[in-house]
């Protein structure tokens, strides 16, 4: 139980519990042992039930964990479904500033009481620094049932307060009330807890939304356009605190790109497609509502071939959904979005490190081919903290504008004509409005042939039709090929397939199911459309497992309505409640499938 | 068709601008549009004004929506690259743009519908954000290409083709620009060209969101007896507040006009907008003012025309921004990526 278990802490939202929890996320990752945290927050500013689990794992399995070893009940308006929430043999350690019904008493755990609240109200004053305090004091308690070094936490709440000195005695006070107390009554620690590891050196602690926003700085976008939607808006506030420290002309003061807080997603698209016109990288963060905003825009600058990036974090729908619960239920939209035919480039990032790389990847993409690219990630990836590889750079790197051509090159040409393909690859050159007289042309959304003319010719207008389905299938092998992970040496006749987020559990599932006797083979696809690779992984498997967090199987219908390949030979195993994966329902599954007992 | 192909031979009499360039070279496609349309008349004036001002076509960026008045930005300057998005969508399209390229000239054309309904948001935060451009709204009061339906500016009891009168009130581009402190407001007349286009140069000049309502009336639909937004209509009731004179920078002003008061205002670039013959009651520099001058003469039933309002103060969106005079698109990748060294040091704080 050293290093291998998960605790669960219960608390109201908007009484600053997540600094708390953050925190004691931070010291286990500086204790060099490998930890994950996930969010589980309402969709409200203040007074609702939250939860922050935390999984410290020796193996490095950062999924969400399926059972909790310890719940820290501090909400008594969840105490029923908190005490619930501990496995068998566990542990609940709660306020017992509030007594705990009877009834909700368990015989198979072991319940711990301290009175955080009480002892915050006789140790501090005022009602906000009782209720802040109070955090600090559980923290505390963790410190001596898990045996989290101290010395780390301590440092840690130096580093934050070094400015406020007032508030951090108070915070070292309410540390030790807790920390003190717990020592006193109870054995500490407890069998589940820590031990310094040295697992971390190279890894940092981010969430997707800031990894995304810097590879958006790194890929040199200087236009951002949002408006404000969760899960997406940290991704731009994100960019913009990146931008403030890294984009401001040291001499003039002034700032080398603009960000523009939109009316709404339409605007925000409208601006990130006339930047994209005008030669600039720009991008979105949005979410699914955003994205139905957007379709008549992407269907825009799908035929009239202007690149943008277009990040969705997705989150729980339909509609407004559950807006702080995770989804992967936007592949089907995104695929296809807008009306007439159109496909678009998807990106899969599985990790916030992933997000980084991809979002400069995406920008790459998406001037090459000249066309909108999406970067498909989540909530849980976007807003949760991860412990991924620190991010690395390449100073060689320099972006791929796609074929533009510049004053020179259009002053040689006899005639620009935009939409012409010349090299046989279905993209043709393009010209930046402002740049040379030759270059100018127009673009319209409406039936137009290759020169850019308007038409309502059937045969003019197929022609460049089937060329944008020509440059989409050159692409396809450009894009980032699908991850496949198979025991040595060992192919199996059982292949999984998922996308996105739900790569750590599948990952730990692999290993679960061997252990018990099933190798599978893995594909992890990271984009769309999908290329040769991923039909072969489909074609070689006898046996096909989807895992995916939608309602509908989304991902396996893409894939039969791309690949061909009938649906029926695919089974989908859909996990959708808005939470992330864990691996125990990948593993639960696919063995009752197989038919397969599992120990 | 109003206009019909001409032959690209110059004829050697035509008089050139600064650039060498004749008027002809600011014209574009042969129009499509019915034979009387307003919205050609506004072409001409356009093409009058950037050529006057000596924009270099390629230099020009020329932004649309849907509708007949967005099928316009192909009629003139065939040099320039042009946009026609999306219905109703256009500001947002020429903000990013903008933002990317802030030393184009660009100019939207829009109709009261693509502004007015499906578009009324959007021209509503191009004005708050004071994108540096001018946007020229064609208003028949009608939606042609789908042939007749009353449009948002269609005023209360002006009749259709079919004799329906119009019930609902209408939207005035003018007094909402007003009210949501747009820095350029001005109406024209189609059937006016003298007077549109020095308001039309003034209003590429400005800096900031200009935004000129041209009463643009529709032959095919909206020309009839008992419409608000016909010619014989429009003549007879609209009144211009002031006539401007557009004086570029170069062209310093060496005599002081003759009659009645009169009101310079300096632009950003040091041009001049004069009004002449001022009424003593008005003062388009007062927001205010300008607002109740309107309503005023519109509740006289009369159409007020004219630059109506100026303000060359504020901030317009790179300003507010505080992005760097360099065009965004010309910086070049090495001032934009911080480089390895930054990245690792960065990775330090999140541990």
């Amino acid at each position: 139980m050293i290093n291998d278990f998960a605790f669960k802490i219960a608390t109201v939202n908007g009484t600053g519990s997540a600094s708390a929890n953050g925190l004691l996320m931070s010291a286990i990752y500086r204790m060099g042992i490998p930890v994950s945290g996930k969010n589980v927050f309402p969709s409200n500013i203040q007074g609702l039930p939250t939860w922050y689990e935390i999984r410290v794992s020796k193996d490095g399995y950062t999924a969400r964990p399926a059972h909790i070893d310890l719940v820290v009940a501090l909400n008594p308006a969840t105490y029923a479904k908190d005490v619930a929430a501990v496995r068998p043999g566990g542990w609940l350690l709660y306020d017992s500033s509030w007594p705990l019904d009877r009834a909700l008493r368990r015989d198979d755990i072991t319940i711990l009481g301290v009175p955080f609240g009480t002892l915050c109200v006789e140790a501090f004053a005022g009602d906000r620094e009782r209720t802040l305090m109070r955090n600090i004091a559980y923290t505390g308690a963790l410190v001596a049932l898990l045996d989290i070094d101290m010395d780390i936490v301590s440092e840690m709440i130096r580093e934050q307060f070094a400015k406020k000195r007032a508030l951090l005695d108070s915070n070292f006070r309410a540390l030790h009330l807790g920390y003190d107390y717990t020592k006193k009554h109870y054995e500490c620690p407890l069998p589940i807890r820590l031990e310094r590891m040295n697992a971390t050196r190279d890894k940092v602690l981010m969430d997707g939304n800031t990894a995304a926003a810097l590879g958006c700085l790194y890929a040199g976008a200087t236009v951002g356009a949002w408006y404000p939607i969760t899960p997406a808006t940290s991704l731009m506030e994100a960019f913009s605190g990146f931008c403030k420290r890294y984009r401001v002309d040291p001499e003039t003061k002034q700032n080398n790109y603009c960000i523009l807080q939109a009316e709404d997603e339409l605007a925000a698209a409208g601006i990130t497609i006339g930047a994209g016109w005008a030669g600039a990288r720009s991008f979105t963060s949005t979410a699914g509502p955003g994205i139905s905003l957007m379709g008549e825009f992407i269907g825009l600058a799908y035929y009239t071939e202007i690149p943008g990036v277009f990040f969705d974090i997705q989150r729980t729908g339909p509609s407004t959904g559950m807006p702080t619960r995770t989804q992967q239920a936007d592949l089907l939209s995104i695929a296809y979005l807008s009306h007439g035919d159109t496909k678009h480039i998807a990106l899969f990032p599985s990790s916030p490190g992933e997000c980084f790389y991809m979002a400069v990847t995406a920008f790459d993409l998406s001037e090459r081919f000249q066309t909108p690219v999406f970067v498909v990630s989540d909530l849980d990836i976007g807003m949760n903290d991860w412990m991924v590889p620190r991010l690395t750079w390449d100073d060689g790197y320099r972006p791929d504008r796609g074929k533009v051509l510049d004053a020179e090159a259009l002053e040689k040409v006899q005639r620009f004509s935009r939409y012409l393909d010349v090299d046989g690859d279905g993209i043709a050159a393009r010209s930046l409005p402002g740049v040379h007289a030759k270059g100018a042309y127009f673009v319209r959304g409406s039936g137009h042939d290759k020169h850019a003319a308007y038409t309502e010719d059937a045969a003019e207008y197929q022609e460049v039709v089937d060329r944008l389905a020509r440059k989409l299938k050159t692409a396809e092998e450009a894009l980032p090929a699908p991850e496949i992970h198979q025991r040595k040496g060992m192919p199996s006749s059982v292949g999984l397939v998922a996308l996105g987020g739900t790569h750590a559990a599948m990952l730990e599932a692999c290993d679960a199911l061997a252990r018990d006797g099933i190798d599978v083979d893995y594909m992890r696809i990271k984009a769309f459309p999908f290329g040769g690779a991923v039909r072969q992984f489909l074609d070689s498997h006898e046996t096909l497992f989807v895992v995916e967090q939608n309602r509908d199987a989304q991902l396996r219908s893409l894939l039969a309505i791309e690949t061909g390949l009938p649906r029926d030979r695919m089974t989908a195993l859909l996990d959708y409640g808005g939470l992330p994966l864990t691996a125990d329902f990948v593993t639960a599954e696919v063995a009752r499938h197989l038919e397969v007992r599992v120990a | 068709m109003t206009s019909i192909q001409k032959p690209p031979v110059r004829h050697p009499s035509l008089q050139v601008n600064a650039l060498g360039l004749t008027r002809r070279d600011y014209e574009g496609a042969m129009s499509t549009l019915c034979a009387g349309c307003g919205h050609d008349s506004v072409t001409a004036a356009i093409v009058q004004a950037f050529y006057e001002l000596d924009v270099p076509p390629h230099r020009a960026a020329k932004m649309s929506g849907i509708g007949c008045s967005s099928k316009t930005t192909a009629y003139f300057m065939r040099q320039s690259h042009g946009f026609n998005s999306v219905h109703g969508r256009m500001p947002s399209v020429a903000s990013g743009a903008n933002a990317a390229n802030r030393d184009l000239v660009y100019i939207g054309i829009s109709g009261d519908g693509d502004s007015l309904s499906i578009g009324l948001g959007q021209l509503c935060h191009a004005i708050r954000r004071n994108v540096d451009m001018l946007y020229v709204l064609e208003n028949n009061g009608v939606y042609g290409l789908t042939k007749g339906q009353f449009s948002a500016s269609a005023d209360v009891g002006s009749k259709s083709k079919r004799g329906e009168a119009n019930v609902q009130r209408p939207i005035d581009p003018v007094l909402l620009a007003l009210s949501l402190g747009a820095t350029f407001v001005a109406r024209g007349f189609s059937g006016d060209k003298t007077r549109l286009v020095p308001m039309l140069k003034a209003g590429l000049r400005h800096k900031g969101f200009a935004l000129i309502d041209v009463i643009s009336p529709c032959v095919s639909f909206n020309d009839h007896e008992g419409s608000t937004k016909s010619y014989r209509f429009t003549r007879e009731n609209y009144h211009d507040v002031a006539p401007v004179d557009f004086v570029p920078l170069q062209r310093e002003i060496t005599a002081e006009t003759e009659a009645g008061a009169s009101v310079s205002v300096t632009m950003h670039d040091g041009s001049i907008v004069r009004f002449r013959e001022v009424p003593s009651d008005y003062d388009p520099t007062d927001r205010d003012a300008a607002y109740a001058h309107v309503r005023a003469r519109q509740e006289r039933g009369e159409i007020v025309t004219g630059l109506l309002y100026i303000d060359e103060q504020s901030a317009d969106m790179h300003e507010t921004a505080n992005t760097v005079a360099r065009p965004l698109v010309d910086l070049p990748y090495e001032s934009l990526c911080p480089g390895r060294a930054a990245l690792d040091e960065l990775m330090d704080e999140y541990r």
